[in-house]
């Protein structure tokens, strides 16, 4: 059977898997350090997700006000609630002001002062003093950041002659018996051929698992499939309950309203015409962290003060800002707010809803972009030959909730760390060991026989369920009973995945295929995500559990590790969070409590 | 402009009609078909959508036949916001994006064609090697041999703004495949989007390069098939100009001779 694929052979020091922000990054700085990188993506790269970050890159620059990375740390570690590992979140801080001058170098547009600096907004979360008012540190190209950084960096690898691997559909991980990670198996969409990538390190830079759920800001294309690949692979998977749900999604249409217009002034309102995050945040108001903002807009729905015809979203006024600052610093979401709800943001208020955005969860690593794959007695562990990077990895430096802002860094300081890394470990033209053909031919039976599905169930059913469940069943708000009802449903849900039906079974441009891998790479981040929420009693950032609102430092002060089986099922172990910093410059940031 | 949409020498036949059951809001899309293995010529199939069961894009129609009627209607798609420059088709005769264009914007059926003139993988999936390959030649990235100071290069806003219009390309290619010099010298022609992305490099303040660039363009094929015909900036679903974009560098090459 998976004889009769024609199969082509490569070799390469290093497999990025992935071409948004951090799968570039990592591309092009390997590259320009000599070592032979191909990229395989299964977009081209400037169609990838990172393309539609809208607000900011955060890094303490000080171009509008006095501004600290140790700031920027403190708030880090408060967003995540403590969840973060410490040593990560001051390497990424500490990193960013570089960072961000780098990207300028490399050409990216971004918007100016008048003394021509790189302009910087005001973001959620984001305080000067540890806490004290907010602060402008989001570096902003007008309302499409990620469209100029993710542009620019695929200009960069251009320039460094990187090789890609464009519509290629990465399907399994090849592993040696010893666990380390060989490369990995990519299915050529354009002519349907089979591609096996040997690589002395393989990295992951594929994005989150959105499109777990029924309505999210995410691209079709955020389907979690890295993180699935590791699991195949017996990787855990990290943190997976902690699920961001972005205040201002366009209520219908779930596209994004960047937190940026609060950073630009707008603010929220009930149907009683009252601006409730003063209430709920006095300090930052409209401008506290994402899953303090999403909750108290949950409540006001629910004690009955939502607005419009249900009383089931509410407005975000962006109308006193004037055209003007709509046009220079807004136009995306001003062009988005037209098209999608019909709205014309300089008369009317948008209508929004809290709405899936962004995993802080994914492939457990360390702050260099290491897989860690935990034993009994080694629990920060290096898992050789495999790194993760970007949104489906967990350095873990957003813990339990993200700041705004701090993605797209994420993305360009740890696909740099991974390159720094992959340069140390890898010598440029090392001879390869055998490859383990056992594995490269399990991972092709696995996509022989879903090509083959001949149940009665069509993919878009079963996706539509699990999108489902995951909405109602792992919500802002969540439950023990709720929880466990989700636990059961998605039990259901990997059992129909035996009775799917594949209908297209050709090989070039196989869509139907595509979205069947796809869904089956969906299923494990749900289960992930349903089981280690149901596990945490407690409340800690995105993880609201009204059974036991408290967080719980004593017992729940640890990392959720969700292993996947062979049959879907899940079992949860867990590591401790770092309780240390990098380096002496700062001193560890001790748990209190979070008040915005 | 549909007669152009054709991949040399095929013609198109009439192919299957999936009527709709128990009526609603029914609107009919012609949706373009072509399957590399089956060996024969491609087709039209007509999808009968209840618009009340249905969002209100042209792209959200396509993901209701897809997940409803025929699994096997392929289409490339990713952030269905206008974004990421994947779903761009010949809808109703021009080229735009499915995810902006509403439905109810089109009168009588939808027809949903791939862009015209270039080769077609499968179904409204083209080949866009050629112009990927155009866009790497332009060398789109910023050359510049002064030493960067070690904080942010200094760029004024009127400076910046000279970029606007021009950064925010998506590379969907819209306009590219609506230009009738394209069509015929895209071969050798860079075509509308491109140039524009060669402009975006010449218009910035911080690009040392524009002396360069200008000899790489000045060129009867490469830059001077455009006849002004303007059809790449009445296509563009950004409302972006690359129409000016070329006179702008047909201005500077003058200007320096
Ligand atoms: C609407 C929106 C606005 C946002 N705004 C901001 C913001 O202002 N600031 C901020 O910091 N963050 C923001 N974020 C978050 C941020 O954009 C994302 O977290 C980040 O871009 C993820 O980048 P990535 O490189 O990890 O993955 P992505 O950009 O999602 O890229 C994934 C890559 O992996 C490839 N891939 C995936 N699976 C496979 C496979 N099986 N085979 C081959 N290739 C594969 C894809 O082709 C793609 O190239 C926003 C997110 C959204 C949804
Ligand atoms: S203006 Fe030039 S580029 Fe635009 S359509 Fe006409 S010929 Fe083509
Ligand atoms: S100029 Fe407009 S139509 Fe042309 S590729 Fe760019 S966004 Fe698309
Ligand atoms: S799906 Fe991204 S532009 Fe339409």
């Amino acid at each position: 059977m998976p004889q009769s694929y024609e199969i082509v052979d490569h070799k390469y020091d290093v497999i990025v898997v992935g071409a948004g922000g951090a799968g570039l990054r990592a591309t092009l700085g390997m590259a320009s350090a000599g070592l032979k990188t191909a990229c395989i993506s299964k977009v081209f790269p400037t169609r990838s997700h990172t393309v539609a970050a809208q607000g900011g890159i955060g890094a303490s620059l000080g171009n509008m006000e006095e501004d600290n990375w140790k700031w920027h740390m403190y708030d880090t570690v408060k967003g995540a609630d403590w969840l973060g590992d410490q040593d990560a979140i001051e390497y990424m801080c500490r990193e960013a002001v570089p960072a961000i001058y780098e990207l300028e170098h490399f050409g990216v547009p971004f918007s100016r002062t008048d003394e021509g600096k790189i302009y910087q907004r005001p973001f959620g979360g984001h305080m000067a003093n540890f806490g004290e008012k907010p602060v402008q540190r989001a570096c902003a190209a007008a309302d499409r950041t990620g469209h100029a950084i993710l542009h620019t960096l695929y200009q960069q690898s251009l320039k460094n002659d990187a090789e890609f691997f464009i519509e290629y559909f990465a399907f399994d991980l090849i592993m040696d018996d010893d666990g380390t990670c060989q490369g990995v198996l990519a299915w050529n969409l354009d002519d349907g051929k089979m591609h096996r990538f040997q690589a002395h390190m393989t990295v992951l830079a594929t994005g989150g698992y959105g499109r777990a759920y029924f309505s999210a800001t995410s691209a079709h294309t955020c389907t979690g499939d890295g993180n699935a690949m590791a699991a195949r692979a017996g990787i855990p998977l990290q943190d997976q309950e902690f699920v961001q749900f972005h205040p201002t999604g366009i209520y219908g249409a779930g596209c994004l309203i960047t937190e940026g217009a609060r950073g630009e002034g707008g603010y929220l309102t009930n149907s009683k015409g009252e601006r409730f995050m003063e209430r709920y945040a006095p300090t930052a108001k409209d401008l506290a962290s994402r899953d303090v903002v999403s909750r108290a807009m949950t409540l006001e729905i629910r004690e009955g003060r939502g607005v419009g015809d249900h009383d089931d979203h509410i407005f975000l006024h962006l109308e006193h800002l004037g055209g003007e600052v709509l046009n220079k610093r807004l136009p995306g979401i001003t062009e988005t707010a037209r098209i999608f709800s019909g709205i014309d943001a300089t008369k009317e208020p948008l209508r929004v809803l809290p709405t899936v955005h962004y995993n802080m969860g994914g492939v457990p690593t360390n702050y260099r972009g290491e897989v860690i794959a935990p034993t009994a007695d080694e629990s920060d562990r290096v898992n050789p030959g495999l790194m993760a990077i970007g949104e489906c990895a967990s350095a873990s430096v957003h813990g339990a909730n993200r700041l705004g802002t701090n993605s797209l860094l994420d993305l360009v300081v740890f696909g740099r760390a991974a390159a720094i890394r992959a340069a140390e470990l890898v010598k440029p033209g090392a001879t390869f060991p055998p490859l383990n053909m056992a594995s490269a031919d399990k991972a092709l039976a696995r996509f022989d026989k879903v090509r083959h599905s001949s149940g009665e169930i069509p993919t878009a059913v079963i996706r539509d369920e699990l999108q489902r469940v995951m909405q109602n069943n792992a919500a802002v708000f969540r439950t023990s009973e709720v929880l466990k009802e989700g636990v059961e449903k998605l039990d259901d849900v990997t059992a129909k995945m035996t009775d799917v039906k594949v209908h297209d079974r050709s090989l070039i441009w196989n869509s139907d295929l595509v979205e069947t891998l796809e869904l089956t790479n969906l299923v494990p981040n749900a289960v992930a995500t349903m089981y280690s929420g149901e596990a945490r009693h407690e409340s800690r950032g995105a993880h609201a559990h009204e059974d036991y609102p408290d967080r719980d430092d004593k017992e729940w002060m640890k990392h959720s590790l969700a292993w996947i089986d062979e049959n879907g099922g899940c079992k949860m172990t867990y590591r401790p969070v770092h309780e240390y910093t990098l380096t002496d410059e700062v001193e560890y940031i001790v748990p209190k409590a979070r008040v915005y | 402009m549909v007669e152009f949409t054709l991949p040399a020498n095929s013609k198109i036949t009439e192919g299957k009609t999936f009527k709709a059951t128990g009526g609603g809001n029914i609107k009919s899309f012609r949706v373009y078909r072509w399957d590399p293995d089956s060996g024969e010529t491609p087709r039209i199939d007509t999808f009968e959508v209840d618009l009340d069961k249905c969002g209100p894009m042209v792209l959200d129609a396509l993901i209701k036949i897809k997940n409803e009627i025929d699994p096997t209607l392929t289409f490339r798609r990713s952030c269905r916001e206008g974004v990421c420059g994947s779903c761009s088709f010949n809808i109703d005769g021009t080229n735009t994006l499915a995810c902006t264009k509403a439905i109810d914007e089109i009168k009588g059926d939808v027809k949903v064609y791939p862009l015209p003139h270039m080769p077609v993988i499968k179904d409204l999936v083209p080949d866009l090697n050629v112009p990927y390959a155009q866009y790497r030649s332009i060398e789109p990235w910023l050359q510049a041999d002064t030493q960067a100071p070690t904080t942010e290069r200094l760029q004024s806003p009127e400076e910046r703004d000279k970029l606007d219009g021009l950064w925010e390309c998506i590379l969907c290619f819209c306009c590219q495949t609506s230009c009738p010099s394209y069509w015929w010298n895209g071969d050798r022609y860079l075509g509308p989007a491109v140039l524009l992305q060669a402009y975006r490099w010449i218009a910035d303040s911080r690009d040392e390069a524009t002396g360069k660039r200008l000899d790489d363009l000045d060129d009867p094929y490469r830059l001077f098939r455009c006849h002004t015909i303007m059809n790449c900036t009445n296509t563009c679903p950004k409302g972006l100009n690359p129409g000016r974009a070329i006179a702008e560098i047909k201005k500077a090459l003058v200007q320096r001779r």
